[in-house]
């Protein structure tokens, strides 16, 4: 009762700049959803239809299953989930033998991350040819491989970030402790590097289920992901608004869950308390 | 229980030589101090035995066992780190067991040796709680818990007080020291404190440089330094260094300090080994070595001085004055009502029985 008398009172400036910040985040948001279940002929309706009379569902289920979004949906599950595993496990090895062992010396680390100063547009031609000629072109694995490769550098360099900054003295009290190598790193590096991978796992997933160019030049009947369905909206007969808005729909439910799932992750200072008073 | 015996040890880092030939005997049961300034390789010296640093030459052994090549689980050491290293996911009590689960005993075998060491120490209502949630000295009692669960042949502490405030470090300085009586196992401290040093030691070993300076037992160190860096080294306030020459005539030798402008007469019985006369020396004396003249006479070995005091620091119990002698300033520890105020002139005695000579050339002891 007395911390509820005594809770601090919000000013009005913070709430009208927080109200407007709102409006300006969410209001594209609620035009994509409204569109969505709108009739076609309100799209573009003067004055603007702010709610449909009449709400429809028609444009999710022609957007999944006419324009094959559903298995664009699938697709972009199966290959976004494993690129994500993959880059996070070799990337958690990498980044912990980075910074542990100061593997390659000074400039490895500083090597890995340079292979994203390449514009991906200039591998994509030597890429695509490879593809073809090794037949991982329009497949999953293909897929999975490329954003594996294509999302370690940055992923690496995070979580070579934060195995740095967590104390040796931790894996070498472990070392003394009785555990080999490879337990220190198991029982002590990486549950305390928790919060740093679960951070790159999210950034590497959001990078692989947002890319459209590798996939738009490397996928096309059978792998083919989300983001490449809507260039399917827009074609001779006109743009297809609320199919393309239903999809965008869709496509957010996925970053939605993996948002609250680890939210509590997100949240830094596991290592709190472990050194120092 | 283990003996420790460490020959030419060299470690180097590149074209940096932190650890450079270091001869040590350490006896079973024995704790030993190592101690020195910042960057004389102490810690390293400490981290090598471990088996956290490879050691670029010579030879470890631990209990007749060379160890050169053992990884650090299988030496069978227990080591206490300066921020403590506690997992801090894991629960004071699996801290204390996580070593004991990591060499796989029986989980009944672990939990009584927990609640024994726990018992030992005072922390048994803590073993619920994680490392963020206790205080830091309690911390430092579940880092040592961990340590002595394990039952180890040797104990390595690598400035386990350093974190703590003040008064948390004499108490858990005096724990520690309670805890070698009882259990009486090999243990190897290093410390930059030279308190902690001579307090806990039964042996300190001074290093400077990757190399050790002077060992023995800690009141040989501070009576008989080998050299001015172990002299200035150890005591608080430190020795002060008085440089002058000297002067050997055939009723003794004295010491003709600063200028020329005093001189003190050595004792008799003062050997002077090969120092001819004339020699740049050192003459090092200790703040307890001065006091207020009482007697009408200095008594034998003792100068006669007068002094006027620039600087006062009043402890309580004692009281730390500066006055100059030829020049250089020296602080003295006289009983607390000696002294009212600075600027006051007294007579003092200094004790050259005890006064250290030095080299000035080598800086070793004459």
């Amino acid at each position: 009762m007395a911390a509820w008398t005594r809770r601090r009172r919000i000013p009005v400036s913070r709430i009208v700049v927080l109200t407007l910040f709102l409006i300006f985040v969410l209001a594209p948001l609620y035009w994509v959803f409204v569109t969505s279940i709108k009739p076609s002929d309100d799209y573009l309706a003067v004055p603007p239809v702010w709610f449909p009379d009449h709400p429809t569902m028609v444009h999710f289920t022609a957007a999944l299953f006419d324009y094959r979004g559903l298995q664009g949906l699938v697709n972009s599950l199966i290959i976004s989930i494993s690129a994500t595993a993959l880059s996070c496990l070799v990337g958690t090895l990498m980044a912990y033998s980075l910074a542990r062992f100061n593997t390659g010396g000074q400039h490895l680390s500083f090597w890995v991350l340079s292979q994203r100063f390449l514009p991906p547009i200039a591998i994509i031609l030597p890429l695509f040819l490879n593809y073809r000629l090794i037949g991982l072109q329009d497949t999953h694995i293909g897929m999975i491989l490329a954003y594996t490769v294509f999302t370690l550098p940055v992923g690496v360099w995070m979580m070579y970030a934060y195995f740095r900054q967590m104390p040796r003295s931790l894996e070498e009290a472990a070392l003394v402790d009785g555990c080999t190598r490879w337990g220190a790193m198991w029982s002590v590096g990486i549950p305390l590097a928790a919060p740093g991978i679960v951070a790159a796992a999210v950034f590497i997933f959001i990078a692989c289920w947002t890319e459209f160019f590798f996939a738009l030049v490397l996928t096309s009947r059978n792998a083919f992901t989300l983001p490449t369905v809507f260039r399917s909206f827009l074609s001779f007969q006109g743009a297809q608004y609320g199919e393309a808005s239903a999809l965008a729909i869709v496509s957010l439910v996925p970053s939605i869950i993996l948002g609250v799932l680890v939210q509590k992750h997100l949240v830094r200072g596991l290592t709190l308390g472990a050194i120092r008073g | 229980m283990a003996e420790v015996k460490i020959k030419r040890l060299h470690k180097r880092y590149g074209n940096f030589e932190a650890v450079r030939g270091i001869d040590l005997d350490i006896p079973d049961g024995e704790f030993t101090v190592l101690v020195g300034p910042s960057g004389c390789g102490k810690s390293t010296l400490l981290r090598t035995i471990a088996g956290l640093e490879q050691i670029s030459g010579g030879e470890i052994q631990i209990g007749g066992d060379v160890v050169n090549d053992m990884r650090p689980r299988d030496r069978d050491v227990a080591m206490v780190f300066q921020d403590y290293a506690l997992y801090p996911h894991m629960t004071v009590g699996k801290n204390i067991g996580f070593g004991l689960k990591a060499r796989k005993m029986p989980p009944a075998e672990i939990a009584s040796r927990v609640s024994g060491a726990a018992q030992m120490l005072g922390i048994t209502s803590l073993m619920d709680r994680y490392p963020r949630q206790i205080s830091g000295g309690q911390r430092q009692r579940v880092a040592i818990g961990r340590a002595i669960v394990r039952n180890p042949r040797l104990f390595l502490f690598d400035e386990p007080l350093s974190n703590l405030d003040a008064q948390l470090r004499d108490e858990m300085r005096g724990e520690i020291k309670r805890l070698h009586q009882e259990i009486s196992t090999t243990m190897i401290y290093v410390t930059h404190d030279q308190i902690e040093a001579m307090t806990l030691a039964d042996r300190i070993v001074l290093m400077r440089d990757g190399v050790i300076e002077q060992e023995g037992a800690p009141l040989d160190l501070f009576e008989r330094p080998a050299t001015m860096f172990v002299a200035g080294f150890l005591g608080s306030p430190k020795m002060t260094f008085l440089p002058g020459r000297l002067a050997r005539g055939g009723d003794g030798a004295a010491i003709v300090l600063g200028e020329g402008s005093t001189t003190v007469p050595l004792p008799a019985d003062r050997a002077l080994d090969g120092i001819g006369d004339g020699a740049p020396v050192v003459l090092g004396v200790r703040p307890e070595h001065v006091m207020r003249a009482r007697e009408d006479a200095a008594m034998p070995g003792h100068v006669r001085m007068q002094a006027t005091i620039d600087l006062l620091q009043p402890t309580g119990s004692r009281s730390y004055a500066t006055f100059r002698i030829a020049g250089t300033p020296i602080v003295a520890e006289l009983e607390a009502h000696d002294v009212s105020r600075p600027g006051e002139a007294i007579e003092v005695d200094l004790n050259l029985n005890r006064a250290a000579l030095f080299d000035a050339a080598t800086e070793r002891a004459i």
